[in-house]
């Protein structure tokens, strides 16, 4: 079956997300100058580290699809930006909510991290618009990957300068004179980055599980039906041609695996997960 | 019998020739971005309200001018390939597809420094408070690092999009983005040469930063631009 391993997956994360808010709100203690409010720093800076991450990870999936031409690898990078784009748009409330309630205003310019997540937003945020754009699909997963390798370059070169630009008042959590982060708060923050990662795993695997179901019950729906029982996928910013994998047994051009014992020896279901 | 040395460039110069004589016989961005240039600096003089600017805010002003005009060259750089065929001739011909890049980033670099020859000027006459004279070694320098980053950019961003449906769209909300680096640095530099009371020179860091943007662009652009040609 499709998403081996999902249900595990899913009450990991289930237990991590639980354990972190349990953490977050009853043991770490209240920050001296902020208070309770300081908490949602254990939200918003790893949805902050594992989106900027995955935008770095997402450049070299398509930078695997341009080197292959696997269309397993266009799924996978456009997924992983699909998810990162929704951890963004958390980061960027999560951020403007502690910006409000630590410095009285919903925008700080001074705060590196916010601006470059804005920045890294307003780029990734075209993705999807420039795919729909591009009818062919082969050549939009192509350039698809082009401009996610270019943007996943970006990413760090886009935050070093904004954080040099910046006028430093921003509170550098982990490196200040006294000597970085209390032990306890250091241990739920590194909870929260595990619990969060395992969170976005998840959510890629869900979306990728479904997109191959998708395409395996059109192909069934095709072979027993005919192909006029199957309505054309319309014009789609996803990718919407099957990776070979996804496809039933018997379709496959049987070419592509030739030089790949290890392709050969794995399941059709195990190549897409 | 011609000699057969090896000439790797070669086709590069042929192309950049190609494009330039296409300006020259029907001139179509450059005046397009100039005249864009001078009616921006007007519009920023009565959006501003003020008659004349200094320091970061004239540099606001001329590196966004020049920005926006650039997104208008960039637009048009692969329309002439993209309508005549250019594409196939590049994809028959027995040359590597980078001699396309380059030499669209080389026509792109051109354009915009034909471009400043007068739209700084113009700057300085219509909106620049202190005298442009000091400033000039440096801001040939820093303007020079720029339209390598929108050279670079530009061009890479251009192919990405001529061939989608919404191109218009596409380059301008791709390509501005990408090149916010760059602006935050130019500006940085360009703001104590444009400051009241004397120029001085900007910090080195930030010339440093507009040196790596183009750096690794190009390296980019040079590496993943073979795919946008295939097919």
């Amino acid at each position: 079956m499709y998403g081996k391993g999902l249900r595990a997956l899913t009450l990991a994360t289930l237990v991590a997300l639980t354990a972190t808010f349990a953490l977050v709100v009853f043991w770490a203690p209240n920050d001296a100058d902020q208070g309770f409010i300081q908490k949602i720093f254990y939200v918003h800076v790893p949805v902050a580290i594992v989106t900027l991450v995955a935008y770095v990870v997402g450049g070299i999936f398509a930078f695997k699809q341009l080197r292959t031409d696997d269309r397993k690898w266009d799924v996978r990078s456009y997924v992983v930006i699909h998810i990162a784009l929704i951890f963004n748009v958390v980061g960027l409330l999560t951020g403007a909510i502690w910006a409000k309630a630590s410095w009285g205003h919903w925008w700080v310019w001074d705060e590196p991290t916010l601006v470059s997540f804005l920045i890294v937003f307003l780029l990734y945020a075209t993705y999807q618009p420039l795919r729909f754009s591009i009818e062919d699909p082969e050549r939009q997963a192509r350039y698809a990957s082009v401009f996610a390798v270019i943007a996943g370059a970006f990413v760090p070169l886009n935050f070093m300068a904004v954080r040099m630009a910046s006028s430093l008042v921003h509170p550098r959590t982990f490196a200040t004179a006294e000597g970085g982060l209390p032990g306890e708060m250091m241990f739920v923050f590194l909870v929260s980055l595990v619990a969060m990662s395992l969170l976005f795993w998840l959510l890629v695997k869900y979306e990728i599980t479904q997109k191959n179901v998708t395409w395996q019950i059109r192909a069934l729906r095709r072979r027993l039906l005919g192909d006029d029982a199957v309505a054309p996928i319309g014009r789609s910013a996803a990718p919407t041609i099957a990776p070979e994998a996804a496809k039933p047994l018997g379709q496959r051009p049987r070419v592509s695996y030739e030089n790949s014992p290890e392709a050969r020896s794995r399941g059709p279901e195990e190549i897409a997960t | 019998m011609r000699s057969r040395e090896p000439r790797p460039m070669r086709p590069t110069w042929v192309l950049l020739r190609k494009d330039l004589l296409l300006e020259r016989r029907a001139p179509e961005s450059v005046p397009a971005m100039v005249l864009f240039s001078i009616t921006t600096f007007v519009l920023f003089h009565f959006g501003l309200g003020r008659d004349e600017v200094e320091g970061s805010l004239a540099a606001g002003v001329l590196l966004v001018t020049i920005l926006f005009a650039a997104i208008l060259g960039i637009n048009r750089l692969f329309v002439s390939e993209q309508a005549e065929g250019g594409f196939d001739a590049v994809l028959l011909a027995p040359i590597d597809r980078t001699a396309l890049f380059l030499s669209k980033a080389m026509a792109l670099f051109l354009f915009l420094t034909l471009v400043e020859l007068v739209a700084v000027p113009a700057f300085a006459i219509l909106l620049l408070g202190p005298s442009p004279w000091d400033a000039l070694g440096g801001l040939v320098v820093v303007l020079a690092l720029v339209n390598g980053a929108l050279a670079l950019v530009g061009a890479l961003v251009s192919a990405l999009a001529i061939r989608t449906r919404s191109r218009d769209l596409i380059v301008p909300m791709i390509g501005l983005p990408l090149l916010v680096p760059a602006l935050i640095a130019a500006s940085r530099s360009c703001a104590p040469l444009l400051a009241e009371g004397g120029a001085s020179w900007p910090a080195a860091k930030w010339l440093a930063v507009l040196a790596l943007y183009d750096l690794v662009f190009g390296l980019l652009a040079y590496a993943v631009f073979d795919f946008l040609l295939e097919d």
